[in-house]
């Protein structure tokens, strides 16, 4: 996924003049082909991440539409100030690309999981937040960021993932897409959290218990007008994310619910990440499972909330 | 010691304009600028009060945001906006507000008031004008306070880095910071070294002087291939004898009566 976003924005910068790309240190051979082909809008600043967001902001400004590209963690947590006062006050076109959210980095600790990202940016007006499911996906919504007017957290967990995004659903940032309709629960999903719902569906549906899912990939704004029609539909709704459970998708759908059809909130059953830091190393998988975010556990929270 | 013109006497008196409105603002701060901003307008600096987003103007940001009564009195001496907004100064609906505010205050370039900000976002612009390979140049102004922050020295190594020539920093060098004096707070010192390690052409000026500021800036940017800073010597609170490097007059409050009459004589 995170090879995907970094193709588009080199594909999008060689038709479109206004694009930027900015890292801080990343790998060797980082978009080396934009560097080649397009040096004067490749730039990769050093470890420097509020100031490569206030360059960023400054390159807005003047037209340009700043590509930024580094770990989840410095994105979010290192450069809070910037975001929030250079590209949200002033409400600029800068795209921040956060590798590794989630627990990707799960080997190398909690200094890089970024498991509080999408609290943080969902607290910052004219902040956009998206977190595609796919590949597929993610080269869909790159296309729209051209001419979204206001800054993007792009939020890439788990890479080499199952494609299982289609086309015809097209993509809007901002609206929702059902992957599938179902009369007794729904679940909300966003990231690659939806691979997981699809295959609890998929079991559910052996156990004559039929679920749907609808993957939220703008955690905002978010869909009001898909979880006013589907959440009244359905008995439960379990909501999955690979971020904390302060704060992220599960709690925007409980405050939408309180805010708009309160008498629908007690459906809501959150999993996401419990309120600790990591406390194991080990791997991606191995950290989800730590945390309770399986498919089993996905399973067995739809059938508690049904009461089956 | 400088002592002031009719000219630099009108730009303060705007400050009091505004400071009596709600009998505070940050003074101490503004009075060591007004010289510095004075020669930027009127010298330096090309613009259009009436298109204040004229694609050619030179681009200006007062990173020590909280100087912005310096700001605001000259961009109203320029036309930018009436002086008759001074009266709503911090009011609920103003256009100027205790932190310049882009897209609120006409010809003010960036949002800033929280430190450390400007510096980034004046590189970005620097880099796009070099980009779009437009002449125009961009202007920071930071406090010598301002400077501790973190994030203006990695600006400053990007800006040397690609060689910013149209970039020129102004330092507020007012040598007191909110808590007291910079030196002890927290030195800085040798300021012109350190930023010539950092790859700047460094001058150095008393930031009251008219005639020297002026002389400086004919000479500027100099095409070296390097970013430029002048480190200003100046004096917080400058005009008002009682406010001269006096701490206190950082944000001053609950101003009497008295202390604007006694500011308006030291202005006779």
């Amino acid at each position: 996924m995170r090879k995907k976003a970094l193709d588009s924005v080199y594909t999008l910068a060689k038709n479109d003049e206004r694009v930027i790309f900015i890292g801080s240190d990343l790998g060797p051979g980082v978009l080396e082909n934009m560097k080649n082909e397009m040096p004067e809008r490749f730039f990769m600043e050093g470890v420097s991440e509020q100031h490569i967001v206030g360059m960023a902001a400054g390159l807005a400004m003047e037209g340009f539409i700043p590509y930024v590209n580094t770990i989840a963690t410095f994105l979010s947590r290192r450069c809070f100030e910037q975001v929030a006062m250079d590209l949200c006050l002033q409400d600029l076109p800068v795209r921040l690309i956060s590798n590794g959210a989630g627990g990707v980095y799960a080997p190398l600790g909690p200094t890089h999981l970024a498991v509080e990202d999408i609290a943080i940016m969902r607290a910052l007006p004219n902040m956009t937040i998206v977190c595609p499911c796919d590949a597929d996906e993610m080269n869909r919504f790159m296309l729209k960021t051209l001419d979204w007017p206001h800054p993007i957290y792009i939020r890439l967990a788990k890479g080499g993932d199952k494609i299982i995004s289609n086309e015809s659903a097209g993509f809007e940032i901002g609206k929702s897409i059902l992957m599938k309709n179902g009369k007794d629960g729904l679940f909300i999903t966003t990231g690659v959290m939806t691979q997981l719902a699809l295959q609890a569906v998929e079991k559910l549906e052996h156990e004559g218990i039929n679920c749907g899912v609808l993957h939220m990939h703008t955690i905002k704004p978010i869909d009001e007008n898909s979880l006013f029609n589907l959440i009244p539909n359905v008995k439960a709704v379990v909501t999955i994310e690979e971020h904390t459970r302060i704060g992220g998708l599960g709690t925007a759908i409980l405050e939408f619910c309180s805010d708009s059809i309160p008498e629908h909130t007690n459906k809501i059953f959150r999993i996401g990440i419990p309120d600790k830091f990591a406390e194991e190393y080990g791997s991606q998988n191995s950290l989800l499972e730590h945390w309770g975010i399986t498919v089993q556990n996905i399973i067995s929270s739809m059938k508690n909330k049904l009461n089956k | 010691m400088t002592k002031l013109d009719e000219r630099s006497k009108d730009l303060r008196k705007n400050v009091i304009k505004m400071v009596e409105v709600d009998k505070r603002g940050h003074i101490g701060p503004a009075l060591s600028l007004i010289e510095i901003m004075r020669v930027l307008f009127d010298s330096f600096l090309t613009f259009d009060a009436s298109n204040p987003k004229w694609e050619k103007r030179d681009r200006f940001i007062l990173s020590k945001g909280h100087g912005c009564l310096a700001l605001y009195s000259i961009l109203a001496d320029k036309n930018y906006f009436s002086k008759n907004e001074f009266k709503y100064f911090c009011k609920p609906t103003s256009i100027l507000g205790g932190h310049p505010e882009r897209d609120k205050t006409p010809g003010v370039e960036a949002s800033t008031g929280a430190l450390g900000h400007g510096l980034p976002m004046a590189v970005g612009m620097a880099l796009a004008a070099k980009i779009k390979k437009e002449t125009n140049r961009v202007v920071v102004v930071m406090g010598d306070g301002e400077i501790n922050e973190g994030s203006v020295w990695e600006a400053a190594m990007s800006a040397s880095k690609h060689k910013l020539s149209n970039l020129i920093v102004f330092i507020d060098h007012n040598k007191l910071q909110s808590y007291g004096k910079t030196t002890e707070v927290l030195d800085m010192s040798p300021l012109p070294e350190k930023w010539q390690s950092f790859g700047f052409n460094v001058h150095e000026i008393d930031g009251h002087n008219i005639e020297a500021l002026e002389e400086l800036l004919k000479t500027l940017p100099v095409n070296i291939e390097k970013p430029t800073v002048v480190i200003c010597h100046t004096i917080k609170g400058k005009g008002f004898p009682f406010a001269e490097g006096n701490p206190n007059w950082h944000h001053k409050s609950g101003l009497k009566e008295e202390d604007i009459l006694e500011m308006y004589k030291c202005l006779e």
